[in-house]
């Protein structure tokens, strides 16, 4: 497929509003696509697809799921901050709540609408605070340092299981206050929450039949007597003391943290090290000049979306763009494509470390935006800056093996060999 | 359309124009002033569009919120009276001539 080249100039985002009073006879028609958003074959490269969906209009259906779906920039942007309309009480998967029994209870934060969203959502914005991660910010540093002075020491290692999951490892749990006991269940319960927003497909079917063992792990790992003085966890208990939440509601707001607090990183810092690793220019520029290394984060973020897709369920009649969509419809938002959409980005196929990001959807947008996306940037940062300080080059010297996720999207594999600087 | 002047740490001013109910922060991005981060996007999560209000609007900006107090104990450069997070100032015409002072860093 040969990409159209479009120059768009940064920072257009351009602004939607929904009609009110939808009108069927001036609707434009949805195009039909037959795509599989959750197929293996489309996982293994997306990108083309995504081009098709954005190409195809701003509101498309896929048959294979009955769903509408949004591609490009300003509809998934538009369609993420308008909560009233698309809202996520009824599950941000393919699942509607309001018809089926969702496979663990709800959670009180991702699964919620305002106003009983926003109550919790201050709760974990307070504990994930600009301030908070001030406190932390020498210790993840310190460790990051730690772990690329052992990657070095070493030479040859798989960059997925040996940094890119090994370093967050060793600072989240902790900074959690997670037991040591047990947490080897973090990644299966992340990927298996994960899995869980797709479609009724086999990634799906397999993580939920395996997920007892984890699904026990992680109940008994929020309660209150399990969590360590000064952590996350705690701290979000401590706020039952206060009042703004109540003795039941603590426990599945730690579940928040550990559901998408691990994962997510992993997968973010496997692709600021797989974009390092490819494109040797950038890491050079980042070398030259420590000051980008969160920026170069954020590009990753931007350029790889380790969040492929979340879907919002219609409240109301509504016109996307001129499409009409019906009360009680799964509109799926591709992040991913909209964080390529040439219609908003110049050059998107390109990792820039210098590049402006900020609008980028990677960790979201509006009021559902990752709550922990603070944690994120801290250990991205702090990692990239540790590489650009202590590596001279990055070379990949095996087979790249890519990991199967309904929503996420990283390696499974990445054998590299650091030549120290 | 209200202006707005971004003064940088190195004295340095850029003037730009403003539409009527965006916000500081947005309105910096839409014009491309270094020194306005924003990782947030105008979420108040992330404390990284800290500006100083000029004295003399001080006292139009409107009070700095719960939440946004907060915040601003998280900004990098230094907490001063009349910090704000650009994010949490909506402008209109009543601000058009707004002057705002950028920190040294954001993140």
């Amino acid at each position: 497929m040969v990409a159209t080249v479009t120059t768009a100039p940064p920072h257009t985002t351009q602004v939607l509003s929904f009609g009110a009073v939808p009108n069927d006879a001036s609707s434009q028609p949805v195009v039909h696509l037959d795509v599989d958003p959750f197929a293996m074959d489309f996982f293994a490269d997306p990108h083309p697809t995504h081009e098709v969906l954005r190409d195809a209009g701003p509101v498309v259906y896929l048959d294979k799921w009955n769903v509408y779906a949004v591609a490009r920039y300003a509809e998934v942007h538009a369609v993420l901050n308008d909560p009233a309309t698309f809202c996520s009480s009824r599950g941000v998967g393919l699942s509607d709540f309001a018809k089926e029994k969702p496979w663990r209870p709800q959670s009180l934060i991702l699964e919620a609408d305002p106003p009983a969203h926003t109550r919790t959502r201050t709760v974990l914005n307070k504990v994930l605070s600009p301030a908070v991660m001030k406190q932390l910010r020498d210790g993840f540093a310190a460790a990051a340092d730690a772990k690329v002075d052992e990657l070095l020491e070493r030479g040859s290692f798989d960059a997925v299981a040996d940094l890119a999951e090994a370093y967050p490892l060793s600072v989240f749990p902790d900074a959690m206050g997670l037991q040591k006991e047990g947490r080897e269940n973090l990644l299966p319960y992340a990927g298996l929450v994960f899995n869980a927003f797709g479609p009724p497909n086999k990634l799906r079917q397999d993580a939920i039949e395996r997920s007892a063992p984890h699904q026990a792990y992680v109940q008994s790992q929020c309660q209150r007597e399990n969590l360590a003085p000064g952590g996350f966890g705690a701290c979000i208990h401590a706020r039952v003391d206060t009042g703004d939440i109540t003795a039941d509601e603590a426990p599945l707001l730690v579940r928040s943290l550990l559901s998408a607090g691990l994962d997510t990183t992993v997968n973010g810092i496997g692709a600021a090290v797989y974009c390092l690793a490819r494109y040797p220019e950038e890491f050079a520029r980042l070398r030259s000049d420590l000051s980008l290394a969160r920026n170069a984060f954020e590009e990753a973020v931007r350029y790889e979306s380790p969040v492929q897709t979340f879907f919002r369920t219609t409240t109301r009649d509504v016109e996307i763009s001129g499409c009409h969509v019906g009360e009680g419809e799964k509109v799926l938002m591709f992040l991913a494509a909209a964080n390529r959409d040439p219609r908003r980005w110049a050059d998107p196929e390109r990792y820039d470390i210098t590049r402006k990001t900020s609008g980028h959807v990677g960790f979201g947008s509006g009021i559902h935006m990752c709550v922990g996306q603070l944690v994120a940037r801290l250990e991205g940062e702090v990692m990239l800056s540790a590489l650009a300080r202590k590596v001279a080059s990055i070379e990949i010297t095996g087979e790249v093996k890519r990991r199967y996720n309904n929503t996420l999207r990283g390696l499974e594999s990445l054998p590299v060999t650091f030549t120290p600087a | 359309m209200p202006s707005i002047t971004f003064i940088h740490h190195d004295s340095r001013a850029e003037t730009v124009s403003a539409n009527d109910g965006d916000s500081a922060m947005y309105t910096a991005l839409l014009h491309g002033i270094d020194g306005i981060t924003g990782e947030c996007g105008g979420g108040a999560v992330c404390a990284t569009c800290h500006v100083y209000v000029d004295d003399n609007w001080l006292g139009k900006v409107g009070a700095v919120g719960a939440d946004e107090d907060e915040l601003l104990e998280g900004v990098v450069s230094e907490r001063l009276p009349n910090s704000r997070l650009s994010c949490q100032i909506k402008i209109t015409e009543a601000l058009d001539g707004l002057v705002l002072r950028l920190p040294e860093r954001q993140v």
